[in-house]
């Protein structure tokens, strides 16, 4: 990509005419329409270059050259402060002496950036200070081959392909294309395992709530306190209470003591099934459509999976019912079916339909009567 | 060389004596034997490199990158990328006993049970964020200057290839500690692939292993972060290397500086030692920031748990633009036949980004279509000499930043006490209505810094010497630039080189009828655009004219004429205007 014209040093002779000089004709015309005479100044070629101080000055030199020997020295130190710390300084208990970062990370990250700052610093002034610093000029070269070069290629090429008989011989052509484009199958294919497909994991219930349409909650099911698991009365409740809850099914042990949902599963319900209660006067709760006996005393329960793109909801203010999701800001009105006030959102939140046992109580009629979380292509 | 070599000391003294083969002479040997470096080397030790500030942003996401490798490596020692769910029993008190997944258990064993584990997580964190930050400052640089037209358009292309890759390398990375807030995260992704019509829901089940969050997630991303990106990082990064060798560096125009030729130091000694200790400076910037400044602070978070969130969830900073595009989306959703169109996520979130990256990856050919230049460019330019460029990117980095801040209207709000709806609404008209703004007012500004350009070529600088004549006029003392720099503010091509404008008549002065056709007047709209209002540089009798009335204007000076000569320079309408001026 270079030839041996490549370097000239033009440094010692300012007078020398850079561009016109021994170097070919602009490879693209850089001078355009306009004729040479019209440019304003004539370059002046390469300036004549200038010694440093420490080129000519013997005791400058050498006191560049301590400064850079001390710059590794000093990194040499702080190598040793670096083992020295690593051996000395426990880490664990004291994860937040020095500025909330434990005494190990701060010393290791100090000794251990100084120790290459140094290094660094010391190249660089070496490079400055005491490496030859004349300029020299190179040619440059179109990036395009030259017409030899392209010719010789085609020909090469062509020579290539006729001895393939790729041009003569459509019916091996076109076969190979076509059974090498059917190798994009299997590769298609192998990738159907990655996980079931939405419907599937609908119809086979495989654990508690499968699938987007569905969560853990049934008829019946106690609306408990989430973290501990109490079950819930309305009376509990004052006015402008909200409580972050879960189904009770999260908290329910077989005979061993051994959850009856957890791990992955547990996740996954939680991702669908978790909800928030709040109570209001009764007489401000605008009720939905065909929702006339879902509230009971006032308290009502709503999905807290944000219907925009899933995150869980959670600020909550009392005087206007407004709850805001943290992540995009939507907001919904708890005393309107959780309609849309503000924000990204496109749907309310789905209403969780609230009755009271035998005990008093909180339970869930049913289901969700749609799916929770944010939108998709198949939820109609 | 005509040196006075007796005044110089030892370190430009080149001139290499031979001597006897060594030891090192016979390894070089025994491997130019086997490897023929001899000859790939010969002309590439003294390649010449240009010197400038400016070329070094894109050294830094090089070297963060080598960063990244290196404290990369050391993390998978230790890190387990599972969501099996274990009780964590590690140092850290506040969460121990805490059922968690194991790469969270991990990320904390790294943080609090090995000795500098956090050092080398938060310097992997920062130098990621070095990694994109200098990738996108050095994409301006590029831009900006004109680095980007022919010939080096692929190399443009492959640089922003790198930037969306590491992008994605860093949500990748930030999600795999599995704690509360990258957790929000992936939640966010998995609303986003559900709103794609068609085969969102399939995208998101085949994504997670099925419904989320799953068990697969984590292992998934984690082989996209440490094989997959950085393979794809490290091909396009020697595909980007060797075509800035091919090419050679483009230079700033100076005097001895053509387009045919490049003037700088060579490899060894000088640019090798220079790039080489810049890269301990990167590295040990890297160490210094992993071991003072902290960031990530997952144990502050802790594990992911799909009911939860904390206020003021953000992802990093490079996610910030399309997320604020996000928030500030009206809330449309349409169903037809039974399937959901939700335009408020998919628009923002998949549409837009997906979009912009296309725009900037056509910006050269767009450029180079509406120029019609063909020519090949090596001399730099400096952003005012094109006008219309700059402002272009200066609009797109208006939208960008608009975006940027619509991502944290819940941080803006709190901190400067505004409602967050008017910030909203605000936003929604400013990222349209401020790109035109910006594109406007960088346009004209660039056109009166050619002005400006021009004014100092012709009548010198100001030197803010007052002079006071005998009759108590004042005037300032201009001077002319020495030509070395006159000459790189010159050095620059007319724009009529590559543009000839069109008379109303659709004829060009050269007679030439301008070419018809939907297309062909689209583009000569935009040439116009692009050239018309671009100050050119003075020709040579215009700088002779302009001499020639400093002279004469310095004579006055002497005759003790007060005169600040401005309104006599041939270039503005002298009528009415009184030798000494009003003042």
């Amino acid at each position: 990509m270079t030839d041996a014209r490549d370097h000239e040093s033009h440094e010692n002779d300012p007078h020398e005419g850079g561009s016109s000089q021994n170097l070919p004709d602009s490879p693209a015309g850089s001078a355009g329409a306009v004729p040479e005479s019209a440019e304003p100044i004539p370059d002046p070629g390469l300036p004549a270059h200038v010694w440093r101080p420490t080129d000519v000055d013997e005791a400058q030199e050498k006191r560049a050259e301590r400064q850079v020997a001390g710059l590794f020295g000093l990194s040499a130190v702080c190598v040793v402060l670096f083992l020295v710390a690593y051996f000395t300084l426990d880490i664990g208990d004291n994860h937040d002496t020095v500025a909330g970062l434990g005494a190990s990370t701060v010393a290791l990250g100090t000794t251990f950036g100084l120790a290459l700052l140094l290094i660094g610093v010391g190249i660089i002034q070496w490079a400055r200070k005491l490496m030859g610093d004349h300029e020299i000029s190179e040619l440059r070269h179109p990036a395009r081959s030259s017409d030899e070069d392209r010719e010789a290629t085609l020909a090469a090429l062509n020579a290539g392909l006729e001895e393939s008989g790729i041009g003569r011989r459509p019916l091996v052509r076109n076969s190979l294309l076509g059974a090498v484009g059917l190798l994009g199958l299997p590769a298609i294919v192998l990738l159907r395992d990655l996980g079931p497909l939405p419907g599937d994991v609908q119809e086979d219930q495989e654990y508690p709530g499968a699938g987007l349409e569905r969560t853990v909650w049934t008829k019946g099911m106690r609306v408990v306190r989430d973290v501990v698991g109490t079950p819930i009365r309305a009376a509990d409740l004052e006015i402008g209470d909200l409580v972050n809850a879960v189904p009770e099914a999260f908290f329910e042990v077989d005979g061993e003591g051994e959850h009856l949902i957890e791990g992955i599963e547990l996740q996954i319900a939680k991702s669908k099934a978790a909800v928030i209660i709040v109570r209001m006067e009764p007489d401000e709760i605008i009720v939905g459509e065909g929702r006339d006996n879902w509230a009971v005393d006032g308290v009502l329960c709503y999905s807290k999976i944000c219907t925009h793109v899933g995150c869980p909801i959670s600020l909550y203010e009392r005087t206007t019912h407004h709850v805001l999701c943290p992540c995009h800001q939507s907001t919904f009105d708890l005393a309107d079916s959780a309609r849309v006030v503000f924000g990204p959102a496109a749907r309310a939140l789905p209403q969780l339909p609230l009755a009271v046992d035998d005990e008093g109580y909180l339970v869930a009629q049913s289901d969700f009567t749609e799916p929770v979380g944010p939108s998709y292509w198949e939820r109609g | 060389m005509s040196i006075d070599t007796s005044k110089v000391a030892t370190s430009n003294s080149s001139a290499a004596v031979a001597k006897k083969p060594g030891r090192a002479g016979v390894v070089a040997n025994w491997a130019d034997e086997r490897l023929g470096l001899g000859t790939a080397m010969k002309k590439n030790l003294r390649k010449v490199f240009p010197d400038h500030w400016s070329f070094m942003l894109g050294e830094i996401a090089l070297w963060s990158f080598v960063v990244l490798l290196l404290s990369g490596v050391f993390l998978t020692l230790w890190f387990n990328p599972s969501m099996g769910e274990i009780h964590y029993e590690g140092s850290y008190d506040q969460l121990r006993g805490v059922a968690m997944s194991e790469s969270m258990a991990s990320t904390l064993d790294i943080s609090f049970d090995v000795r500098g584990g956090l050092l080398m997580r938060q310097m992997h964190h920062w130098a990621a964020m070095l990694f994109i930050a200098s990738m996108m400052i050095h994409l301006l640089r590029v831009f900006f200057t004109g680095a980007h037209r022919k010939p080096r358009e692929m190399n443009w292309v492959i640089g922003c290839l790198l930037l969306i890759l590491g992008t994605l390398e860093g949500f990748t990375g930030y999600s795999l500690p599995d704690d509360l807030l990258s957790g929000t995260g992936v939640r966010a992704a998995d609303g986003f692939m559900k709103s794609i019509p068609v085969v969102g829901t399939y995208l998101s089940f085949f994504l997670f292993g099925g419904e989320f969050p799953g068990d697969a997630i984590i292992p998934r991303l984690y082989m996209i972060h440490i094989l997959l990106i950085p393979g794809l990082l490290l091909a396009l990064i020697a595909a980007h290397m060797l075509l800035l060798v091919y090419h050679k560096h483009t230079q700033w125009p100076g005097p001895g500086r053509t387009e045919q030729n490049v003037v700088g130091f060579p490899m060894l000694p000088v640019y090798a030692a220079k790039a080489g200790g810049f890269f301990f400076i990167v590295f040990g910037v890297c160490a210094l920031m992993g071991g003072l400044l902290t960031i990530n602070p997952v144990w502050k978070y802790g594990p992911y748990d799909p009911t939860k969130v904390t206020a003021g969830s953000q992802p990093d900073w490079y996610m910030g633009w399309p997320d604020g595009a996000l928030r500030i989306m009206p809330g449309w959703e349409s169903e037809f036949w039974g399937t959901t169109w939700s335009w408020n996520v998919f628009l923002p979130i998949i549409v837009l980004p997906g979009l912009m990256f296309t725009i900037l990856l056509l910006l050269p050919f767009l450029e180079a279509w509406v120029t019609g230049d063909k020519r090949e460019h090596h001399l730099l330019q400096r952003p005012r000499n094109a006008p219309t460029r700059t402002a272009l990117m200066v609009a797109l980095m208006t939208f960008y930043g608009l975006m940027w801040a619509a991502g944290g209207n819940d941080i803006i709000a709190i901190k400067l006490h505004l409602s967050i709806n008017q910030i909203t609404y605000f936003m929604r008209a400013a990222v349209f209505i401020g790109p035109v703004i910006a594109f406007m007012i960088t346009r004209r500004w660039c056109i009166s810094l050619q002005r400006q350009d021009n004014e100092k070529l012709l009548h010198g600088y100001e030197t803010g010497v007052i002079m006071r004549s005998p009759e108590g006029g004042y005037s300032e003392r201009h001077l002319p630039l020495d030509t070395a720099k006159a000459y790189a503010v010159t050095a620059r091509d007319r724009d009529e080189a590559s543009y000839v404008p069109v008379g109303t008549d659709g004829v060009d002065p050269n007679g030439v009828p301008a070419p018809t056709g939907r297309g062909s007047k689209l583009r000569g709209r935009l040439q116009t655009l692009w050239f018309a209002d671009n100050i050119q540089k003075p020709t040579a009798a215009e700088l002779e004219e302009a001499h020639h009335h400093a002279e004469h204007e310095a004579h006055g000076e002497l005759e003790g004429v007060s005169a600040d000569g401005h309104q006599f320079d041939g270039h503005h309408a002298v009528e009415g205007e009184t030798l000494r001026g009003d003042h």
